[in-house]
């Protein structure tokens, strides 16, 4: 019972509750929702518990759960879980932004509503386990996972063409984590453990063999942040997936990992030709996760630390977008830019609320789209100038004019819909936000403001870790020299 | 101590008939479970008892279980239900658990036609229908050119040692041969031979036709059976006698797991009746349990070599008897209901099949948490312990391709509407039910089973 209530393990497997309340229950709308919803706030509640549990000021694995799971015949896997500042705060981000995603989903998913909801709880388990696993093997069963239930929900509440998205889904980022498993394995052989900290502390891999595994792990992460040119999966699959899950993906299943740079100017430039509003949203996710990764890259505090906000943000912003996507979608059931127009004279409140995201997603200072992007871009540009592993400062300046793209194509999209008088006769009786999707979307904005006025709470968590991963960052690099 | 065989010769009855053997299975595997630890040859040397061949008896025996629980209402629906069947069911899986404990080749050569046999039968035992018929007459006349390859290899050897017990084998070559190449030739022709009974590339001709013609439970047990008695004689035979001269079969084992995992899965893509796409991947899975065996001559990996692929027919057989379960829910007369077409819908009108069927597919794909992907993990490690990075990754490129047909029947399940026909019978669905519910929990718990695996090591002279 004690192993039970350990605090990683409630509220990686809290959801399990859920889904058998689920599994036994008769197929009841309403109730299916409920049951959902009540269990993804308290799974939220149990990771704010961690939070308090948490000590931000200690850079080590903290809460450690550790079990010898398969010790037989030379194998040394464990049951692992542990928590640092990185993954609190996406812990923290998972839990926050399932609950929102149920509640979207009120009207959206009227269809089988229970399996959906069986499938999403599923699907939060896999992701929190992602984030708190430290032994590989443990860590590649939850990733590999998440893709069960995900090919789910977009296979069966996707668009018309669904199915297609689902296969090409799965396919693509099995192929990846395919080759991240022989690299596990191969690791698991030769360094004789699976444990995270055991391996970072064991070294003695020969370099050549590092830059083997570096890049299976590089194709398993690259395929779902999705970096280019890999990415093609993600338009698909978003546009097909229903609302909820586009949240889900964006705002967590994408930074399951995240490593590289290209993506940034690409996504831009194809946002801007997309005539599907989703789709739109979808690309800009491609150009955000490559901030992301030219943060990482900068291998500076201020990089790294820039790079994990943007990835909170990402969730928040781009999450956000969906959700407001979401809401014209149910109106209307198209998502055609030319569908729409004017809309700001018939739904005011929705008109503001798309602007502050779309403002955020540009990085307006003031939102927290800036706080991290501007991070970022200072810690590229003081590795550019040291001389670090980016090499060059036009890599920043290559990055800033993404900036300005990001907005080119934001502002297209905020012009095509709101702007200019009413183009469609059908557009003009439409209904404003509703409570319930007032109170979807409005804990979003309050982050928004909350991470735009004040980051340093977010930084203070993140910082310790951060400084520990690069300090054996700088050891293992001078010891390869 | 051996001689349980006869304990099931004793039935021929009216409708007790399934019950008795049932009766005799367990009685059989409380038998087998006292030889738990032991570590003997008895006959002579003929046989041999050992932990491998115990672990193998008990999932043999097993998979007989599942199959007369399969059967029952499925040949009373089609209208074969007689006797002889279960006799010929018993003499096959006797034929198969002498297999395991064969340590003579000649016994290997009996044990292969005992099995096989009752086999050829059964694969006709819906006699009036000309598939049936084709699968039996098929399976016959490949089986018996199979029997004479091995028969012809084991008489090459004999040329070559002057014995064909194993444990002579081992000593002649111990004190070297005046003609090592008629060893060579004899391993390659029982490698034939036994590749027929396991269906590898180039020897898998006759599967799909076979498995699509014969009585569904006897395409269930002889997935199952026939694969796994015809594993237990190729690890014994290539570990206990064979380690010489691995330098020149590896080449040859190696290019037929390729062609193996790459044939079966490439050709399951395009197949649209349910039963021939098992049966294309139940060749891919031989071509995963090859891959352990090509690894057979590297004295580091011999152990995990054996205890994954154990392992491995394990995970298996779960997720074969139970998709065959589900199978045979939905097949209706004269062959009809096995197109993928005829799924469609099933996970709305029966979710409890549906999602059975849709577990034994990710275990079949080797995705978490299931038994199928422990299953992988551990047989991907052999092979890489083996050195075998090129065929890791063949591995790996066929699990991708496998995934796509078998999503493919998950999303004919869950994403596409119908109105599946399915037959009520409570053992289909218990069985489908336990094997899916077997392969998520003993995942989580794989720990005992993988030691059991590895614990049952050959016995070696």
């Amino acid at each position: 019972m004690d192993f039970i209530l350990q605090p990683l393990n409630l509220v990686t497997f809290f959801p399990l509750l859920g889904i058998l309340a689920l599994l036994f229950l008769r197929e009841r709308k309403d109730l299916s929702r409920w049951v959902a919803l009540g269990t993804s706030l308290v799974t939220f509640g149990i990771s704010l518990w961690v939070l308090s549990l948490f000590d931000s000021s200690n850079p080590e694995l903290q809460l450690v759960i550790n079990r010898d799971w398969i010790q037989v015949a030379g194998w040394n896997i464990k049951y692992a879980l542990g928590i640092d500042g990185l993954s609190v705060l996406l812990v923290l981000l998972t839990t926050f932004l399932a609950p929102i995603s149920i509640l979207s989903t009120w009207n959206a998913v009227e269809d089988r509503v229970r399996d959906f909801m069986l499938f999403f709880l599923l699907l939060e388990i896999g992701m929190v386990g992602v984030f708190l696993a430290q032994d590989l093997f443990l860590f590649y069963i939850f990733w590999e996972f998440t893709l069960v239930p995900m090919y789910f929900l977009i296979g069966i509440w996707g668009g018309r063409q669904r199915m297609y998205a689902a296969i090409k889904f799965f396919l693509y980022t099995m192929a990846g984590s395919i080759l991240m498993l022989l690299a596990i394995l191969w690791l698991g052989i030769n360094q004789g453990t699976f444990y995270l900290p055991d391996l970072i502390a064991s070294g003695g891999i020969p370099g050549d063999i590092q830059y083997w595994l570096f890049l299976a792990f590089a194709a398993a992460f690259a395929i779902k942040v999705p970096m280019w040119p890999l990415h093609s999966w993600l338009p698909d699959a978003h546009v097909q997936a229903p609302t909820a899950g586009s949240v889900i993906l964006a705002g967590v299943l994408l930074k399951m990992a995240t490593l590289a740079v290209i993506g940034i100017i690409y996504g831009a430039i194809v946002s801007y030709a997309q005539k599907d509003v989703k789709k739109l949203v979808a690309y800009s996710s491609i150009s955000h996760l490559g901030f992301v990764m030219l943060g990482l890259f900068a291998l500076n505090a201020q990089g790294v630390e820039g790079a994990i906000l943007q990835m909170v943000n990402h969730g928040i912003s781009t999450g956000a977008l969906f959700l407001i996507v979401g809401f014209i979608y149910e109106r209307r059931h198209t998502r055609e830019l030319e569908e729409f127009g004017g809309l700001w004279q018939v739904m005011p409140l929705y008109a503001v609320i798309t602007l502050i995201v779309s403002l955020s997603s540009m990085g307006l200072p003031g939102l927290n789209g800036f706080v991290g992007e501007f991070s970022i871009l200072l810690g590229a540009w003081g590795a550019g100038q040291a001389g670090g592993p980016l090499g060059s400062i036009w890599f920043t300046a290559i990055a800033a004019i993404g900036v300005i793209l990001a907005a080119v194509y934001i502002l297209y999209m905020f012009q095509a819909m709101f702007l200019g008088p009413v183009t469609k006769k059908v557009n003009e009786t439409l209904k404003d936000l509703s409570w319930r999707e007032l109170a979807v979307i409005v804990p979003l904005l309050v982050l928004i403001f909350w991470i735009g006025l004040y980051p340093k709470p977010f930084f203070d968590l993140i910082h310790p870790t951060v400084e520990q991963f690069l300090t054996i960052f700088q050891n293992s690099a001078v010891a390869l020299r | 101590m051996l001689l349980l065989v006869v304990v099931f010769k004793k039935d021929s009855g009216p409708g007790l008939v399934p019950f008795l053997t049932l009766l005799g299975l367990l009685v059989t595997a409380v038998f087998v479970v006292f030889q738990f630890g032991l570590e003997i040859d008895t006959f002579g040397g003929m046989l041999v008892v050992d932990g491998f061949s115990t672990y193998m008896s008990l999932l043999l025996i097993l998979g007989g279980v599942l199959t007369v629980g399969l059967s029952y209402d499925y040949l009373q629906r089609m209208n074969l239900a007689r006797g002889e069947y279960y006799a010929l069911l018993l003499f096959s899986i006797s034929g198969m658990m002498l297999m395991t404990s064969a340590s003579d080749l000649i016994v290997v050569f009996l044990a292969l036609e005992l099995l096989s046999i009752p086999l050829y039968v059964l694969a006709a035992f819906a006699r009036p229908e000309a598939r049936s018929e084709e699968a039996g007459m098929k399976y016959f006349l490949l089986g018996a050119f199979a029997s004479g390859f091995l028969l012809y290899g084991v008489a090459l050897v004999y040329g070559a040692t002057g014995s064909t017990a194993f444990h002579e084998i081992v000593a002649a070559v111990a004190g070297g041969l005046d003609q090592p190449l008629y060893l060579v030739l004899g391993a390659g022709l029982i490698l034939v031979g036994l590749g027929f009974k396991v269906a590898a590339v180039p020897f898998h001709m006759w599967t799909p036709d076979v498995y699509q013609g014969a009585p569904t439970p006897v395409t269930a047990f002889m997935a199952l059976g026939a694969k796994a008695a015809g594993f237990a004689a190729l690890l014994r035979v290539f570990l206990v006698i064979f380690p010489s001269v691995s330098q020149q079969l590896t080449p040859v084992l190696l290019w037929i797991t390729i062609a193996t995992l790459l044939v079966g899965n490439l050709l399951a893509i395009a197949q649209n009746n349910v039963k021939r796409m098992l049966a294309y991947s139940s060749i891919s899975h031989a071509g995963f349990i090859l891959m352990a065996v090509v690894a057979y001559g590297n004295d580091a990996a011999r152990f995990d070599v054996v205890a994954s692929a154990l392992f491995y027919l394990l995970a298996f057989a779960f997720a074969s008897f139970g998709s065959w379960a589900v199978v045979m829910a939905l097949e209706q007369r004269e062959a009809r209901g096995l197109e993928f077409s005829d799924y469609a819908g099933l996970g709305r009108t029966h979710r409890g099949l549906a999602i059975a069927m849709a577990i034994f597919m990710l275990s079949f794909t080797g995705v978490p948490p299931t038994l199928g992907f422990a299953g992988k993990f551990f047989l991907f490690r052999a092979v890489l312990e083996g050195g075998y990075v090129g065929l890791a990754i063949v591995g790996m490129l066929a699990s991708l391709i496998s995934a796509y047909y078998y999503l493919r029947l998950v999303v004919v399940m869950f994403m596409q509407d119908g109105e599946p026909q399915v037959h009520r019978d409570r053992w289909l669905a218990l069985t489908a039910v336990g094997s899916a519910l077997a392969t998520v929990v003993l995942f989580i718990f794989s720990e005992p089973l993988f030691s059991w695996a590895a614990q049952s090591v050959l016995h070696l002279f």
